[in-house]
């Protein structure tokens, strides 16, 4: 075995930006015009995000291939893909590693367009090979799964099932049910709604689904090995039993404020849910970190642009460039309220989980055990649970919603890492005297 | 890159072969869909500390289910692009 090093490279840039989907690459492109150097990072192969990821025959939207070339074709940005940032060893300077090495970023200005995760809820049968979040079945078909001659259900809440649905359809599978928590009347003031974005209108007719019930919920998954069937709970109370391939569900997103958090940045409640806290110019609690897209709040990819070059510009204190893209995001800030509003989570999604279901899927504990406990340092000391790998990402959010715990401050790192990258962490970052 | 272009690389010890920009946890379920009739499963990359079989969940990067050793190191299948050559290993 070689010896560990104790000192990782580092290196310098004026704006360093966390995250390459929509926000990032919109902060990129606005706080590249003076010629500052520009370094993104992202734990992705390839830029783009969720919403815009790249796979095997992915056809993008126009915007994200124009927005996309464009920061690909500046010479003072640098795309640095398949990196997790790892710890912030010093002020303003972050740990970083990819499959290759661990190296130290140091930087003037911070951008985090760290994006959102999906809310998925514990229920009997969840951790079947077969299940899914919503989300992350549109996700993985992108990256090449076929799904083709597959029943599937998709089921939770928010415009995401009909997007998830129609990419399942595309790509070959039938798509059996859309079960959809919220009401016919909620759903239908949402679509309502639309005519205040034209936009996203005519994004949702395309989705039309024959398949789409409201007040409808996921109850129960049944299978040995693998996903055979799922029960959904209809709006007159009645059971629906659907034989299927693949259950994917998600109920709306939640910001991953975590890096955020570990920076010491304030985070607002939004819908029960922590958000980190922005002024006007998308500038966090602390000095020079700048927040955008949906970390600060779920509010989907024309919000999160927009966001980003606000935060872009602010960056490199071009306030009139910053001004100038305000009414436009009071416009789309009007959206997610209206999202936030229409999709609200119903209390009954709460008693899903039977007292063997697990919760934490990482150290498989189960609801029964997590009942008697008071609180999430309660359920950590006593339990395990959040205490994996996931560091509570998945478990946090849902007892969160579940029982209403609050999840702690992470802590690093903030991604299982290698030794030798963490060895790192006991020198100190060279911070140019210039600088401070 | 020819997105048309073919990668072949080694799951558990199976060649199998996919477009490029396919990622690893694709490259999963597509194992064990060419895998012997009946024996098909969705994926699997893993199992539980209670020893559940687990696959792919979140699908980016969060969930940690889909942790595989890829050419002997761990890293999320959901988030690797396979590459042709590539080692990929997990427990069955």
């Amino acid at each position: 075995m070689s010896p560990l090093p104790l000192e990782l490279a580092v290196e310098h840039c004026d704006v360093l930006i966390i995250g390459s989907g929509p926000a990032g690459m919109a902060a990129a492109l606005a706080a590249s015009a003076g010629g500052a150097s520009v370094v993104m990072i992202d734990d992705n192969p390839v830029p783009g995000g969720q919403i815009w990821r790249d796979g095997p025959g992915v056809r993008l939207p126009a915007a994200a291939t124009q927005l996309r070339s464009a920061v690909t074709g500046c010479a003072n940005i640098q795309i640095v893909s398949g990196t997790r940032v790892i710890a912030a060893p010093a002020p303003r300077a972050l740990l970083l590693e990819n499959a290759k090495r661990g190296w130290r970023i140091v930087w003037k200005k911070l951008i985090l367009c760290t994006g959102a995760r999906e809310l998925l809820l514990p229920f009997p049968g969840w951790t079947l090979p077969g299940v899914t979040g919503a989300g992350a079945l549109q996700a993985l078909i992108k990256s090449g799964m076929p799904v083709a001659g597959e029943r599937i259900v998709i089921a939770g809440s928010g415009p995401l099932l009909l997007a998830a649905a129609a990419t399942a359809s595309k790509a070959g599978a039938q798509v059996v049910r859309v079960a959809e928590q919220a009401s016919l009347g909620s759903v239908l003031g949402f679509g309502l709604q639309l005519l205040r974005w034209p936009g996203k209108l005519v994004q949702s007719f395309g989705l039309f689904n024959a398949a789409y019930r409201t007040s409808s919920h996921v109850m129960a998954v049944q299978g040995q090995g693998r996903v055979t069937s799922v029960r959904v709970q209809r709006a007159n109370g009645a059971l629906e039993a659907l034989v299927c391939d693949r259950v994917a569900c998600g109920f709306g997103l939640v910001p991953n404020t975590e890096l955020g958090q570990l920076l010491g940045c304030g985070v607002i409640a939004v819908d029960g849910m922590a958000a980190l806290a922005v002024n006007a110019s998308q500038a966090t609690s602390v000095s020079g970190i700048y927040a955008a897209g949906e970390c600060t709040g779920v509010g989907g990819s024309d919000r999160a642009r927009i966001q980003g070059a606000i935060a872009g510009h602010s960056a490199i204190g071009h306030t009139e460039a910053a001004d100038a893209l305000r009414p436009a995001l009071v416009r789309w800030n009007g959206f997610a309220a209206e999202l936030q509003r229409r999709f609200a989570l119903a209390d009954g999604l709460k008693k899903l989980a039977d007292p063997e279901t697990l919760v934490c899927r990482c150290e498989d504990v189960a609801y029964g055990a997590l009942t008697p406990c008071s609180g999430w340092v309660d359920a950590k000391l006593h339990t395990r649970c959040g205490m994996g790998v996931c560091q509570g990402r998945v478990c946090g959010a849902a007892t969160r919603f579940i029982f209403g715990w609050t999840p702690p401050v992470p802590r690093p790192p903030l991604s299982p890492v290698r030794l030798s990258t963490l060895a790192s962490l006991t020198a100190d970052a060279r911070i140019p005297d210039s600088w401070s | 890159m020819n997105p048309t272009e073919i990668l072949t690389l080694q799951i558990n010890g199976h060649s199998v072969s996919v477009a490029a920009r396919t990622s690893v946890a694709a490259a999963l379920r597509i194992a064990d869909r060419a895998s012997a009739a009946g024996t098909a499963s969705m994926g699997i990359a893993r199992r539980s500390v209670s020893g559940e079989m687990r696959a792919p969940f979140c699908g980016m990067g969060i969930c940690q289910e889909c942790r595989v050793t890829i050419d002997g190191q761990r890293r999320l299948a959901c988030q690797t692009h396979c590459e042709t050559g590539m080692v990929v290993e997990y427990t069955s």
